[in-house]
């Protein structure tokens, strides 16, 4: 894996000055990826969400490759396009190089509305590395809920309320429906441990075929934390077992971190507004609840890899 | 009962308008700029004893919708341009199946992503013709917050009666705008719930000649027996490869719109009696529209309002009979140009036509129509 000397003399290939908030985790999910892939050729896709808006507001872009922002729903389709036509051009000795595709999503674009472009590309085999950028909810229209919002949050669409205490429903398990496709790579890393995710991307990019990694990221406004946490919250997202660093390669799953003492899931959720509500003792039950739901995920994923 | 006065937008009157029409079940998408329809009725519906989803995307809120309503239920889903456009398959299957719900389109500028931010007219033509094969459309186009909020009623109304998907055009313009308006008191605005069947189950036909307008039609589980398909179907909801039954199918869809263009066409009309210059236009090109026509007055000029709020079906007999008594008809238009076509359709006199467009964005002002109604004089 490249050090962080050699990724600081590469230059970036997504650029600031762009417009995303301050602490947006979106955007450096989207810079570590393009360090990580080197000095290769890479053509990027972005499904509409945060990372597309703020990052090609005319006549600027941060992203220092050939990019295309596609409909919401199709930035897998749209790279499957681009990578069968190189394949095609390759063939008939159009292009020589090798390149690399890589395709952006937000939770939105990925689990829900983008979900069967997804499942397509992934099926049908394209030597691709889609990256979805999981902040939990719809957070470029303005905070609704996704299937990725955690239960408990509070978002504009599962407010907390008299009737509901925020989100009643539990987060959808992405990364295994699309372990469940059986392609070469799928991880799950996050913002705050940029070796983590360099290595997944490094490692998606040189096995070829398709490949899937899911970012948590926090988002500042959508979860209500001081900008500056950003890596903070990741990272406890990760000590709390909420968001396991795992990865599933040729179908073998290993947990690439365990931490030594698992903290109680309160500690990262009583440091964000969307889970405020939950500190009143009336709500200690749904507390109660997720802590469960995450022992029994760990558990579940622990025996996945032991198998 | 003291007046209720409210400082609404668009958006938010359209929200109330549903309430107030006994809306219980809303399932879409957020989409930038009508969002705030349904973070409005997420809040309202739960309350009222309703129903509000967030569905994955805009074909499953339209999907959710006509389910819904085919239990019975009064249904609304809220979006803008790229989800109007994945809505379109499904609207034709509304339109074929019979299902009444209001689909609320909240316009911005496009194609594609286009502006989320800013406002367009140019989904009009997309609102009649955007679903394949031939089918029924109505759609209605408020001007101002208190008709975001009636119109709205009466879209329910429409679709209940008519048995069909209507469509509340607005746009980013209205839907963002705040102005007054008086909230009309229970009861002060019709609402019309379609009847029920009250014939033996074993008598009853889902599609039976007569209930295709205001005639009774039976929901999902309420113990009528019926099939529901996009397939082109006979009276039983079957479908048919039979020549007369897909020739009767096809008629009654069109006739709903053509035995009652009375009914559904309606135009509000400003100093039209002397109108030397008409200026047609809708929505919130024709605030600017209605502006200028004011300012024309006060310089003398004899000019006039011919404004839609029910853009489909179009009131050709109206734009027809207008064309001949004036000596140039402007079309003012946030887009390239769409509505105009459909004036110069009915133009049966040769009048001059003049479009008068804006599409960067920004609201079309009054300044620029005046200056087209000024040259028209010239």
């Amino acid at each position: 894996m490249a050090n962080l000397k050699e990724l600081a003399a590469r230059g970036d290939k997504f650029t600031g000055g762009h417009r995303a908030c301050a602490g947006c985790g979106a955007t450096i999910v989207a810079r570590q990826a393009l360090l990580a892939a080197g000095d290769k050729p890479v053509v990027a896709t972005c499904a509409t969400g945060c990372l597309e808006v703020v990052s090609t507001i005319f006549p600027y872009t941060a992203w220092d490759v050939p990019f295309i922002h596609s409909a919401f729903e199709n930035s897998a389709a749209t790279i499957s396009g681009v990578e069968a036509a190189y394949k095609s051009l390759k063939r008939q000795g159009t292009v020589k190089e090798d390149i690399r595709f890589m395709a952006f999503g937000g939770d939105g674009g990925t689990y829900d509305i983008g979900l069967q472009a997804l499942s397509g590309a992934m099926e049908r085999g394209h030597n691709m590395l889609y990256i979805c950028y999981d902040n939990q909810a719809y957070m470029n229209t303005g905070i609704q809920r996704s299937s990725a919002t955690p239960k408990g949050s509070a978002t504009t669409t599962s407010p907390n309320g008299k009737k509901i205490p925020g989100k009643v429903q539990f987060r959808k398990n992405l990364t295994e429906i699309i372990a469940a496709h059986g392609i070469p790579y799928v991880a799950q890393s996050v913002v705050g441990n940029w070796s983590d995710f360099t290595k997944k991307v490094e490692k998606a990019l040189a096995k070829g075929g398709p490949a899937f990694i899911a970012v948590l990221q926090p988002c500042r406004l959508g979860w209500g934390y001081p900008p500056e946490l950003t890596a903070e919250m990741g990272r406890l997202a990760v000590d709390t077992n909420f968001w396991p660093l795992y990865e599933v390669e040729d179908g073998k799953y290993k947990i690439n971190y365990t931490p030594k003492e698992r903290k109680p899931i309160t500690e990262w959720l009583f440091q964000q507004e969307r889970f405020r509500h939950l500190k009143r003792p009336e709500n200690q039950a749904i507390l109660e609840e997720i802590q469960k739901d995450i022992d029994l995920r760990w558990e579940n994923l622990g025996k996945k890899c032991s198998q | 009962m003291s007046k209720q006065i409210k400082l609404w937008q668009g958006n938010e009157a359209c929200a109330e308008g549903a309430m107030y029409a006994g809306c219980d079940f809303f399932g879409g998408y957020p989409i930038t700029p009508s969002t705030e329809v349904a973070e409005i009725l997420a809040s309202l519906l739960p309350k009222a004893g309703g129903k509000f989803i967030q569905m994955e995307d805009e074909i499953a809120g339209i999907g959710t919708i006509l389910g819904a309503a085919a239990a019975g239920a009064k249904s609304m889903t809220s979006t803008s341009g790229p989800g109007f456009s994945l809505m379109m398959e499904l609207l034709g299957y509304g339109c074929m199946a019979e299902i009444p719900c209001v689909i609320v389109n909240v316009q911005r500028a496009g194609p594609s992503t286009g502006l989320p931010t800013k406002g367009a007219q140019a989904d009009v033509m997309q609102t009649r013709w955007g679903t394949h094969g031939d089918h029924p459309t109505i759609a209605l186009c408020p001007s101002s917050i208190e008709e975001s909020f009636k119109l709205t009623v009466k879209a329910f109304n429409l679709a209940e009666k008519f048995r069909m998907p209507v469509i509340l055009l607005l746009d980013e313009f209205i839907g963002h705008m705040r102005e007054k308006m008086e909230v009309p008191r229970p009861g002060e605005l019709e609402i019309y719930n379609h009847p029920r069947p009250k014939v033996d189950p074993k008598e009853y036909q889902h599609y039976a000649d007569g209930s295709s307008v205001g005639g009774p039609y039976a929901a999902m589980g309420s113990g009528y027996r019926f099939n529901i398909t996009g397939l082109t179907h006979d009276k039983h909801g079957f479908p048919t490869a039979r020549l007369d039954e897909i020739q009767w199918k096809m008629d009654r869809l069109r006739d709903k719109i053509d035995r009652h263009l009375a009914e559904l066409t309606e135009v509000e009309e400003e100093f039209l009696d002397d109108a030397e210059i008409v200026i047609f236009s809708y929505g919130a090109a024709a605030r600017s529209s209605q502006q200028a026509v004011r300012q024309s007055r006060a310089k003398g000029i004899k000019a006039g309002l011919l404004r839609p709020t029910t853009i489909w079906p179009f009131p050709d007999r109206i734009v027809t009979d207008v064309l001949k008594k004036c000596r140039t008809m402007l079309v003012a238009e946030i887009s390239q140009g769409q509505l105009v076509y459909e004036v110069e359709r009915c133009n049966k006199s040769s009048t001059p036509v003049v479009p008068v467009l804006r599409y960067d964005g920004e609201m079309i002002t009054p300044a620029q129509i005046l200056k087209a109604v000024e040259e028209a004089q010239k």
